[in-house]
């Protein structure tokens, strides 16, 4: 088990999101949490790439209680993206890919032939060889995105968190997003956990299904034993059909309507 | 065209980059050593190169020597000094709060100095210019330690950049309302307080110099170490945190860096106003975003404008001299309006 949360219970201030959770990450898998708005699915992404410290239970890294490690040392195994981060204007992209080597850095030794090679490598991966000059604010949604998952696997960590990172892209940009993570999955053999909201793509690009509702997990398994039409309408409130993917052969929900 | 393909694979990597911002930092060094000779030859009596070299390498006692050596060479030096810091206290100012309007007085250093010589003057009965600076600099100390500490309030772990304003705003306004109040019952202090309110590096004597250096020297380092830190923290807090960087320990830094930094130049000088708010700006399109850069060009262009500020008060209103503080503030304002104009303010 690469990343466990251990009965943990996550809180703003008073108000309580996540209540007595527990979950596993197996390594090497692509885990995906799904749930509706305010679910606590974010939040609980942040607690797992220690962004928040939980109030009660653990968070374990590799066994480790994830707060009792340096975060420096956590930073070389695991990375996160947060939703829609931003850059200052005019960075370029290679900039930014570089910035995702500052765990490996100290102030005395800034620039090694280590961190140039992985910068080179996350930027071809993530195809963006061409625009590393660029600024940031020129590119396209999609390259933005690209830009930032390109830091995040200069980063060097096998272990990969990303918050929605197909947010405000188009579908063909979605898609893009995904088969980037589906080649890091199976070429690189990362364990990857994300969030997000297209349950279609979720399952296409998914081992793992994690459904959450008002903080509690609802339901986890394969996208087929996760995606049902019961488990639409007790998590989403949602009437849908589910069918085969015609392409892919995994679950297809076709909404019918908000149940009233 | 492989050869094409290696032109441009040379003119990206990070050598060219780094040959090509030591040349800018070349540049600036040769800018501010031209403020650095106007500064010392150039006021109400003119002296020529020669006879400022004469003053500087074999002084033999003749009225040149005395001034260049007395006055001109400490007022110079305490100008390059609180330039670099002013410039550097900006750009981390900047960079902590991810806001291109931040300067180094939102910490409170600017009220703290003048509350703690104003107070010392009336209750101690201070008189020396000596004993002020010391004031003035463990007021804004206090002053910047107390906003640290109220911006903490309410914050998860260490004060955000919100609550930093705020509580600066508050306790700044605060001090201000009691300096305000103590200077009507005290015409010496009031005296003190308005020349020292219109900043100036006439006059300071070497004591100053010396007095003011390690504070500046310490912040200046604390800037160093800041740098990646705060490089990391330009993404924002949680991708910060995701590389593993500490935040509230890099803020900690930084704010202890401009306390210093600030507190000494604003002790020494009085209040320099838009040092730290324009420089930064000027900056930025020769550095980049990168820290590692910004914070030392910030460092050499604020000391070269604080001197040619300097250079210009002397001059422009003969036989008198306009103190540096106001000529700034004559030239911010516009300057910082046609910056405005020219181009978006760059975001952070």
């Amino acid at each position: 088990m690469r990343l466990q949360a251990r009965d943990v219970r996550l809180a703003y201030g008073e108000r309580v999101i996540v209540d007595g959770l527990d979950l596993g990450i197996e390594a090497g898998t692509v885990t995906t949490i799904i749930g509706p708005n305010g679910c606590g699915k974010s939040t609980l992404l942040r607690a797992l790439g220690r962004l928040m410290k939980p109030t009660g239970g653990e968070v374990l890294l590799d066994g480790k209680r994830i707060d009792k490690i340096p975060t420096r040392e956590v930073a070389k195994v695991l990375g996160m993206l947060p939703q829609s981060p931003t850059a200052p204007e005019g960075l370029t992209v290679a900039d930014l890919v570089a910035r995702g080597r500052h765990p490996h850095q100290t102030w005395y030794r800034q620039w090694s032939s280590d961190d140039e090679s992985s910068v080179t490598e996350a930027l071809a991966m993530t195809g963006l060889a061409d625009l590393a000059e660029r600024p940031l604010d020129e590119l396209s949604g999609g390259q933005r995105q690209r830009a930032w998952i390109s830091m995040a696997l200069a980063q060097g960590t096998d272990l990969l968190l990303l918050d929605e990172p197909t947010t405000f892209l188009d579908l063909s940009h979605q898609v893009e997003v995904l088969e980037l993570v589906r080649h890091l999955h199976q070429e690189a053999g990362r364990t990857i956990v994300m969030v997000l909201h297209d349950l279609n793509l979720a399952a296409r690009y998914t081992d793992r299904l994690v459904a959450m509702r008002e903080g509690r997990v609802v339901a986890a398994g394969t996208p087929h034993e996760v995606l049902t039409e019961d488990l639409l309408r007790g998590v989403f409130d949602l009437d849908a059909k589910v069918i085969a993917d015609p392409v892919a052969g995994t679950p297809l929900v076709v909404p019918i309507g908000r149940r009233s | 065209m492989p050869k094409l393909a290696y032109f441009t694979r040379v003119s990206n990597s990070e050598e060219e980059q780094v040959r090509r911002r030591t040349a800018v930092f070349g540049a600036l060094l040769v800018i501010v050593l031209i403020t650095v000779v106007m500064s010392i030859t150039i006021g109400s009596k003119s002296v020529p190169l020669t006879d400022a070299w004469h003053a500087l390498t074999s002084p033999t006692g003749t009225e040149n020597d005395i001034v260049i050596r007395s006055l001109r060479v400490p007022r110079t030096v305490l100008g390059v000094l609180a330039g670099i810091a002013l410039g550097v206290a900006g750009a981390l100012m900047q960079g902590h709060t991810r806001n291109p309007l931040a300067d180094p007085g939102l910490l409170g250093v600017t009220q703290g100095a003048a509350f703690a010589m104003v107070a010392g003057i009336i209750f101690l009965g201070m008189t020396s210019l000596y004993a002020y600076i010391w004031f003035g600099m463990a007021g804004a100390l206090i002053a910047s330690v107390g906003v640290f500490a109220l911006g903490m309030v309410g914050g998860r772990g260490g004060p955000t950049p919100v609550t930093l304003a705020l509580a600066g705003t508050a306790v700044s306004a605060f001090l201000y309302a009691l300096t305000s109040a103590l200077v009507l019952i005290d015409e010496q202090a009031m005296d003190v307080f308005r020349f020292w309110q219109s900043g100036s590096i006439a006059a300071r004597g070497e004591e100053v110099v010396w007095q003011v250096l390690p504070f500046i020297v310490a912040g200046l380092l604390l800037a160093l170490i800041n740098a990646p830190g705060l490089n990391a923290l330009s993404l924002g807090e949680d991708v910060a945190r995701s590389l593993g960087q500490n935040i509230a320990l890099t803020r900690g830094i930084g704010i202890a860096a401009v306390t210093l930094l600030s507190g000494a130049s604003v002790a020494a000088c009085g209040s320099l106003s838009f040092i730290g708010l324009i420089v930064p700006h000027l900056v930025r399109p020769l550095s980049g975003t990168d820290h590692r850069w910004l914070l030392p060009y910030s460092g050499l262009v604020g000391a070269a404008l604080l001197l040619f500020a300097d250079v210009i008060g002397r001059v422009v209103a003969p036989p008198g001299e306009l103190e540096v503080g106001i000529v700034l503030a004559l030239m911010g304002a516009p300057f910082f309006v046609a910056l405005v104009r020219r181009r978006k303010p760059v975001r952070l």
